[in-house]
């Protein structure tokens, strides 16, 4: 189908595209990448009466490592971060997890910030945020805030931002050397929104401990840290069978629904067998 | 509030083109009724068969989940811009050769995700090839013959296969 009609807002700058959504308040939508919107406009899910393109305002863009930290704007392409060599090294995970998004045709388009402030519960960039302590910061009318990743996603395709507020930036701290990491996903085709999704961070901690996070997605309204699997890999390191001990806790606290895509038994065991998986990708990595 | 004012200037296959739009309309449709250009096929307009791919400054997208207004000031190819005159591109050459389609709507799209994979990847692995094609739905082939078509694809335009 075709997109109802709407006007069209092409700003330059972050200050009038905050300025636009503003004065225009619920009638207003941003337009980022479009992967997702656009869609919705064709089927007439969406019928924004203002769309503010994002797309010319170039400040965004960025991807640069400052103090250590990875900061990338919110207009930067999926495609671009997946590419960036400095990526690629400091944060390997996120390298990893983008592959998983769509197809190479999508994410020339999709950005960073239009995966995360769009919030599917089943995307992976909201989980890969929350299991790397991500900052987001986001401007409104009123100012720059940060919002952290765990207070960010809030319910199926909602978020922590106001409707007259951009995501504009998000920062990811340094991962201590050595870190081990994991990104498990299963779908039924490739490309399509995870099943189940499990990312797996252990960071050494002092005297040879790991400070483990378990974050897995799909399971209902979106990414969710598994503080069970956590405790185990924290107490009882990777040996043994503690990869798949930290797996039944994950399944034994997620609580999926059945739906039209799988049954909720079937979720609950990709959680255990997935977090294992992860688990143990992570663990192979760990001190290396 | 139809609104036909927005401009859009774009550069198809080397050729400026220049109208007045309406925001809502789609770069597919701008291609297919304004620039004339039907090569590119519009299968499902939302994102997911593939059909509609185009390069953007070099790089493939779906030309349906785009505006024609945010595509101002751009470069795009399209399946027209392959062939030179009466000789196919190795690409098209390859997919005739080794019936890499029936139906041919999916084609176009098809073509135009390979030509800068292969540009950036001249000798890819089956999986490979596989994970470039996972974007394009093909209801016809099976996709087996189209998996060959890139294998020849990939050596004609290495050299080592006429």
């Amino acid at each position: 189908m075709k997109p109802p009609p709407f006007a069209y807002e092409c700003p330059t700058e972050v200050a009038d595209a905050v300025a636009l959504l503003a004065a225009h308040g619920a009638d207003a939508r941003p337009l980022a990448g479009g992967q997702s919107l656009v869609p919705l406009l064709n089927f007439r899910l969406a019928r924004p009466a203002v769309l503010v393109d994002l797309n010319r305002i170039t400040a965004l863009g960025q991807i640069a490592v400052e103090n250590g930290a990875l900061r990338i704007g919110a207009m930067a392409r999926q495609a671009a971060v997946e590419a960036d060599p400095d990526v690629g090294r400091g944060w390997p995970l996120l390298t990893e997890a983008i592959g998983h998004i769509a197809h190479p045709q999508i994410r020339n388009r999709g950005t960073i910030g239009g995966s995360l402030a769009h919030n599917d519960p089943a995307a992976e960039l909201p989980a890969v945020m929350l299991a790397l302590d991500t900052e987001m910061t986001a401007r409104g009318s009123k100012g720059t805030r940060t919002i952290q990743a765990q207070d960010f996603c809030a319910g199926t395709m909602e978020t922590a931002l106001a409707p007259d507020e951009l995501l504009t930036e998000i920062r990811i701290p340094a991962l201590p050397e050595g870190t081990g990491w994991g990104f498990r996903e299963a779908a039924r085709r490739q490309g399509d929104f995870a099943l189940i999704a499990v990312a797996v961070l252990l960071r050494p901690s002092g005297a040879g401990g790991i400070d483990a996070r378990v974050v897995v997605t799909g399971t209902g309204e979106g990414p969710v840290r598994m503080r069970g699997a956590e405790v185990v890999l924290t107490e009882r390191g990777t040996e043994g069978d503690a990869c798949e001990v930290a797996g039944n806790a994950a399944a034994e606290a997620s609580e999926p629904a059945d739906d039209p895509h799988a049954p909720a038994w079937y979720r609950q065991r990709l959680v255990a067998a997935l977090t294992q998986r992860a688990c143990r990708d992570a663990a192979m990595r760990l001190g290396r | 509030m139809a609104d036909h004012g927005h401009p859009v200037r774009v550069t198809i296959n080397g050729e400026a083109h220049e109208r007045s739009v309406e925001p809502r309309l789609l770069l597919s449709d701008f291609i297919r009724h304004e620039a004339r250009l039907t090569g590119t096929h519009v299968g499902c307009e939302h994102g997911v068969c593939g059909a509609c791919t185009v390069l953007l400054e070099g790089a493939p997208v779906r030309s349906c989940l785009m505006f024609a207004v945010q595509a101002d000031g751009a470069s795009i190819e399209t399946v027209e811009s392959l062939a030179d005159g009466e000789t196919l591109h190795p690409l098209q050459e390859a997919f005739r050769r080794e019936h890499g389609l029936q139906c041919g709507y999916c084609t176009p799209g098809i073509l135009m995700t390979l030509k800068p994979f292969l540009a950036a990847n001249p000798a890819p692995s089956d999986t490979e090839i596989r994970q470039a094609l996972s974007g394009n739905l093909c209801r016809c082939t099976g996709y087996q013959q189209i998996v060959a078509a890139v294998r020849r694809a990939a050596a004609m335009l290495r050299g080592e296969e006429p």
